[in-house]
């Protein structure tokens, strides 16, 4: 049987550039770009992306009709949430002035400030935008990639789940961040993966390969 | 751990063609942008951007398919600039795989452009290019002037506020060239990059003079850019990128290599 994953379409960006990269990374894999609840919830996998900012995510979510069917597409096969759709996996964020998101792993989404600096005392520019290392946190989606691995980044808020148990991988900003969030068969990245080259192709083919 | 400066290799496109691409000793067709692209990115670029420089705007759709084209098999980001006059050509961009697009003259014709393109879109994509040339007298403290029309119309706009201006509008990247510099391959205008990079909190990207490796290194050390776009040292074949990020390393510089 083929595999198949459906990217999560509730109208948060352009979604050609993670099919295309999920296709290359699995050509074997059936990818659907779609905002119908049937053919998400029987998809194998599910990747819920997002760009922009949250309140609108959320919006977006509800006008739909798909947040419920997040959740429940959550619930157990494997889920990869990408930038804003990670930072929608936790509970609420500081964007926008204060929205409540999903909730499906506890935790912040905070503001990096206007006034972050780096050790030696430099200004750093918000949004983070570039190719940060990101330290490991054992996971099977870290499969045949090295520790410490750049991927692309582009935010200006960050995730902060308290339960350590939940970051899968750490980079650093002004000060240490969650950059992979993980819990049971839940996986969020900050970076794109879409846009991270081989690293990231790598990351997507573990995904689709993940029977958690 | 840190953020890596970033190289971004240019390539002007007039009608899906690569201008100005000279053989790469094992490329088919150097003016086919989709090969040089996917060149690029296995030397380690971190972005490409595409400068669509085609005339009649009957033929921008030719900008689209190429966009899609190197989308489909080139993962690193995408900037297209050139010829983005309305929300509905970076609407077009972006779905064609674009992460983000450049806008030049139309923000000088229509400030709010800005506003609008970045509301829709967010500011992660929206990058304002900043064509600038130094107009102080000698001995005066340095200011530049905003040119358009390839650097042939003066705007009377001074780019410093111009900068400040386009990131409270909600540019989210400034792309800063040189028009003194551009095509001497004598340097960046280091002045200009690093008054700009002090005064605004996103990144900028300099543009405009490279002609050697050293150039590069300068623009970040002492130009205070965030990344460093060249075109013609890479596409005329006398650096690679992975020679340039090589020497950016070797010279103290963090790159992804």
């Amino acid at each position: 049987m083929s595999k198949t994953v459906a990217v999560i379409d509730y109208g948060m960006g352009n979604l050609h550039s993670i099919a295309k990269a999920l296709e290359h990374a699995d050509p074997s894999a059936r990818v659907e770009v779609t905002a119908d609840p049937t053919h998400i919830l029987s998809a194998g996998h599910v990747v819920f992306p997002g760009v922009g900012a949250i309140r609108d995510c959320m919006h977006e979510l509800d006008s739909t009709g798909l947040r419920d069917v997040v959740l429940r597409a959550a619930e157990q096969r494997p889920f990869l949430g990408i930038c804003l759709g990670m930072q929608a996996m936790l509970g609420h964020s500081a964007e926008n002035g204060g929205v409540a998101t999903l909730g499906l792993i506890p935790g912040e989404v905070r503001y990096f400030g206007d006034d972050l600096t780096d050790t030696a005392g430099n200004r750093l520019k918000v949004p983070h935008m570039g190719w940060n290392q990101v330290a490991q946190i054992a996971h099977p989606l870290w499969a045949g990639i090295d520790d410490g691995t750049r991927f692309y980044f582009v935010h200006s808020y960050f995730a902060d789940p308290p339960d350590v148990a939940h970051r899968a991988g750490m980079s650093e900003y002004g000060h240490a961040f969650t950059a992979a969030i993980a819990r049971d068969n839940l996986f969020g990245v900050q970076f794109h993966p879409e846009k991270s080259q081989k690293a990231g192709l790598k990351l997507l083919a573990n995904f689709l390969a993940w029977n958690e | 751990m840190s953020l890596a400066k970033r190289i971004i290799p240019c390539l002007d496109v007039d009608n899906g063609r690569v201008v100005k691409g000279v053989n790469f000793v094992d490329i088919r067709d150097a003016g086919d942008p989709v090969e040089i692209a996917r060149r690029y990115d296995l030397e380690g670029a971190d972005e490409i951007t595409f400068l669509d420089i085609t005339a009649s705007s009957d033929e921008r759709e030719t900008m689209v398919h190429v966009v899609e084209q190197v989308a489909s098999e080139v993962f690193i980001p995408l900037t297209v600039g050139g010829g983005i006059r309305t929300v509905e050509d970076i609407r077009r961009m972006l779905n064609a795989g674009a992460d983000k697009v450049g806008i030049n003259s139309a923000a000088v014709a229509r400030p709010e452009f800005v506003r609008e393109a970045a509301e829709r879109f967010g500011s992660q994509c929206i990058v304002v290019s900043i064509d600038a040339k130094r107009v102080s007298a000698k001995g005066e403290a340095p200011h530049w002037e905003i040119f358009t029309h390839g650097g042939r119309k003066a705007t009377g706009i001074d780019a410093v506020e111009w900068a400040e201006r386009m990131v409270a509008l909600g540019a989210g990247e400034l792309l800063l060239t040189s028009m003194d510099r551009d095509g001497t391959k004598s340097g960046f205008d280091l002045d200009y990059t690093r008054t700009i990079s002090e005064r605004v909190n996103v990144p900028i990207i300099a543009s405009g003079g490279v002609g050697n490796l050293d150039h590069l290194v300068d623009g970040v050390v002492k130009g205070h850019a965030d990344a460093v776009l060249a075109a013609s040292i890479f596409h005329f074949g006398e650096y690679t990128v992975g020679e340039a990020k090589q020497h950016m390393a070797e010279a103290g510089v963090e790159v992804r290599l």
